[in-house]
C-alpha cells in the first residue's frame, strides 16, 4: 500500500480539504470582512471542479468498499458542475442573510460535507459505503433546510426532511439486511454473482428501492417533497433538486444495472409502476400550485418519473441517455431556480401571479426562465428536447411502447403547465409589476453557464458520444 | 447465538418492531413520538443484521459491524433531529405536529 493508492480518493480528499481550509480560516479574518470568504470558497471550489476533469484513476480501496472509475469521476463531475452553479446563485442570499448573523462559512462547510457523501455514494462498493454516504449526504442538507432559524417554515422543512430521511435510510437498511441473509456478503460484487430470485430478495429489493425512491422523490415517497423546497432556502431547494436527485440515480442505475442485474424481469414491472404514477401525480399536483417554489417541487417529480424510462430500458444506452438527461436537467433547472432565486432575493416574491408583466421590466431573466422552462418541457430546438428524445428512444428499443405514449401524454400536459408561467411573465399585463433589478455578477455568471449549457449541450454531441462510450464499458 | 431460541422468533421479533415503528411514524402526533418511532425501525434493523451474522454465517463479522455503524449514525440523526425540534419549539412553545403544520398542499 503506497501513497498512490490514495490518489484514487483525489476528489473526496481535496473537498475535505477545503472545507477544513474554510473552517479554519475563518477564525483569522476579522468580522467586516467576512465577505472575502464568499469569493475564496468559490474560487476554491471552482478549481477543484475544473481538477476533477483531469488525473483520474481507476481502482479500488478498503478491500473494495470504495471504488472509482471513468464513468464514477464521469459522475463526480456532473455533481460538481451542479453544486458550483448553487453556490454561484447563493452567493446573493448569503450577502443579504446569512453574513449578518455571522454564518456564512457554515453554509459552505454543511454543503460539501452533504457533496463529499454523495462522492462516497456513487463510488460505494458495498451497502456499508452507500448507507454512510446517503447519511453523510442527508444530515448536512437537512440542517441546511432549517438554516434561517428566525423563520418558521425553515424549521418546518428541516424536520420533516430529517424524518422523511430517517425513515427512508430505515426502510432502505431493513431491505439490506434481507439482500444481506440470502447472499451473505454486503459487497456488491460477491452478491451480483449469488443473487437469486428468492421471495427475500425480492422484498429487500423492493424495501432499497423505496428507500432510495425517498432521495428521487419518486411517488409514493413524494409527501416531503414540496413542503420542503417551499420552506427551505432556494439554494437548498435547488441543491435538493438536482444535486440530491443526481446522485440517488446514480446509485439507483448502479445498483439495479450492476448488482440486481439477474432480477431484472423482476424490478422492470416495478419501475413501470411508479414510473406511470410519478409521471402523472407530478404533472397532475403541478397545475394547481400558485406558489413557484412548489411549482418547480411537482415539475421536478415529473421528471424523476421521465428519467425512470430510461432506467427501465436496463441496457447501456438507457444508462447513457439517464446520465445525458441528468445533466440536462441540472442546467435546465438550475436556470429556473435562479431566476426564482434572483427575484426573491431582490423582492421576497415567489407567487406565479406576482411574474405577470415581468418580460417589460426584466426582459432578460423573463427570457432566461422561458428558456429554462422550455428544456424542462422538451421544446425542440433546446437541449431538453433531446435529453427526453433519448430516454423515449432507449424505453421504446426495449418493447415498451405503451410506457412511452404515455410519457408522451405527460409531455403534453406538462406544457401546458410551464407555458402558464411563460403566459403570466410575457403576455398578461400587471398594475404593479416587479420592478427593474440588477442582480449580483455571480447570479448572472450562473445563469449565463445554464444557458450555455441548456444550448450547447443538444447541439455539440460529442458530450453524449462520450457518455454514451463510458456507459458501454460499464 | 441463544440456547432454544431459533432465528425464526427473532426475525418475527424484529419484523415487529419495524412494522410498530411504521405505525408509530404515521400516527404518532408529537415529534419526539416520531422519532422515537424512527429509532425503533432503525434498530430492528440492527437486530436483524446481527442476529443473521450470528446464525447464517457466523465466520465473518461484516453483519455486526454494519450494525455498530448504524448505531453510530442513528445518534447523530437522533443529535440533528433535536436540535431542529428545539429551534422549533423556542418559536412556537410547541412540538405537536398540528400545530408545527403550516405548509399544505
Amino acid at each position: 500500500m503506497d501513497i498512490n493508492y490514495f490518489l484514487l480518493m483525489r476528489q473526496e480528499i481535496v473537498l475535505l480539504a477545503i472545507a477544513l481550509f474554510l473552517l479554519a480560516t475563518e477564525v483569522f479574518v476579522p468580522k467586516n470582512k467576512k465577505e472575502s470568504l464568499i469569493h475564496l470558497a468559490i474560487l476554491l471550489f471552482a478549481v477543484h471542479t475544473l481538477l476533477g476533469f483531469f488525473f483520474n484513476k481507476t481502482g479500488e480501496l478498503f478491500g473494495g468498499m470504495f471504488r472509482t472509475t471513468e464513468l464514477i469521476d464521469l459522475f463526480k463531475t456532473i455533481l460538481n458542475i451542479a453544486v458550483l452553479l448553487v453556490l454561484l446563485q447563493a452567493t446573493d442570499w448569503i450577502k443579504d442573510k446569512v453574513l449578518r448573523d455571522n454564518r456564512g462559512v457554515e453554509f459552505f462547510v454543511l454543503l460539501f460535507s452533504s457533496l463529499l457523501g454523495m462522492y462516497f455514494l456513487v463510488s460505494a462498493g458495498d451497502f456499508l459505503m452507500m448507507y454512510l454516504g446517503i447519511e453523510l449526504s442527508t444530515l448536512p442538507v437537512a440542517a441546511l433546510a432549517a438554516y434561517e432559524i428566525a423563520k418558521r417554515t425553515s424549521s418546518e422543512a428541516g424536520i420533516k426532511l430529517i424524518f422523511s430521511a430517517a425513515l427512508a435510510s430505515g426502510i432502505t437498511l431493513f431491505g439490506i439486511s434481507m439482500i444481506y441473509a440470502t447472499n451473505g456478503s454486503i459487497f456488491f460484487d460477491d452478491i451480483s454473482t449469488t443473487l437469486e430470485a428468492s421471495n427475500l430478495t425480492i422484498l429487500g429489493l423492493v424495501l432499497m428501492t423505496a428507500g432510495l425512491g425517498f432521495k428521487i422523490s419518486l411517488v409514493p415517497f413524494h409527501f416531503w417533497t414540496a413542503d420542503v423546497y417551499e420552506g427551505s432556502p432556494i439554494s437548498i431547494a435547488s441543491y435538493l433538486s438536482v444535486v440530491s436527485k443526481g446522485a440517488a440515480v446514480f446509485i439507483l442505475l448502479i445498483l439495479l444495472f450492476s448488482v440486481f442485474d439477474p432480477l431484472m424481469e423482476i424490478w422492470r414491472p416495478m419501475i413501470y409502476t411508479i414510473a406511470v404514477a410519478t409521471m402523472f401525480l407530478g404533472n397532475l399536483f403541478a397545475l394547481r400550485q400558485q406558489n413557484m417554489k412548489r411549482f418547480l417541487a411537482f415539475s421536478s417529480i415529473a421528471q424523476a418519473g421521465f428519467i425512470l424510462l430510461g432506467i427501465i430500458a436496463g441496457t447501456p444506452t438507457g444508462m447513457a441517455t439517464v446520465i445525458y438527461f441528468v445533466l440536462i436537467y441540472i442546467f435546465s433547472n438550475l436556470a429556473a431556480f435562479g431566476v426564482v432565486q434572483a427575484i426573491d432575493v431582490k423582492t421576497g416574491k415567489e407567487r406565479i401571479n406576482d411574474y405577470e408583466g415581468l418580460y417589460r421590466t426584466n426582459p432578460k431573466l423573463s427570457l432566461v426562465m422561458m428558456l429554462a422552462l422550455f428544456s424542462l418541457a422538451g421544446i425542440p430546438p433546446v437541449a431538453g428536447f433531446f435529453g427526453k428524445f433519448f430516454l423515449f428512444t432507449a424505453a421504446a428499443s426495449e418493447g415498451f411502447y405503451f410506457l412511452v405514449f404515455l410519457g408522451v401524454v405527460n409531455v403534453t400536459i406538462s406544457l401546458y403547465y410551464y407555458l402558464l408561467v411563460i403566459r403570466a411573465m410575457f403576455l398578461r399585463k400587471s398594475e404593479n409589476p416587479i420592478p427593474y433589478f440588477k442582480s449580483g455578477s455571480y447570479i448572472r455568471i450562473a445563469l449565463v453557464l445554464c444557458v450555455l449549457g441548456i444550448l450547447a449541450l443538444g447541439i455539440y454531441s460529442p458530450v453524449y458520444e462520450y457518455i454514451n462510450e463510458l456507459s458501454l464499458a460499464f | 447465538m441463544i440456547p432454544g431460541v431459533s432465528i425464526y422468533e427473532l426475525l418475527t421479533v424484529t419484523s415487529l418492531l419495524f412494522f410498530i415503528g411504521v405505525y408509530g411514524f404515521v400516527t404518532r402526533k408529537n415529534l419526539i413520538s416520531i422519532l422515537i418511532s424512527v429509532e425503533l425501525i432503525l434498530n430492528a434493523a440492527v437486530i436483524n443484521f446481527v442476529v443473521i451474522n450470528k446464525y447464517l454465517y457466523p465466520d465473518m463479522l461484516q453483519g455486526a459491524v454494519f450494525g455498530i455503524f448504524i448505531i453510530a449514525v442513528a445518534a447523530a440523526e437522533t443529535a440533528l433531529a433535536v436540535a431542529i425540534i428545539i429551534n422549533l419549539y423556542r418559536q412556537i412553545s410547541s412540538v405537536e405536529v398540528e400545530e408545527i403544520e403550516t405548509m399544505k398542499h
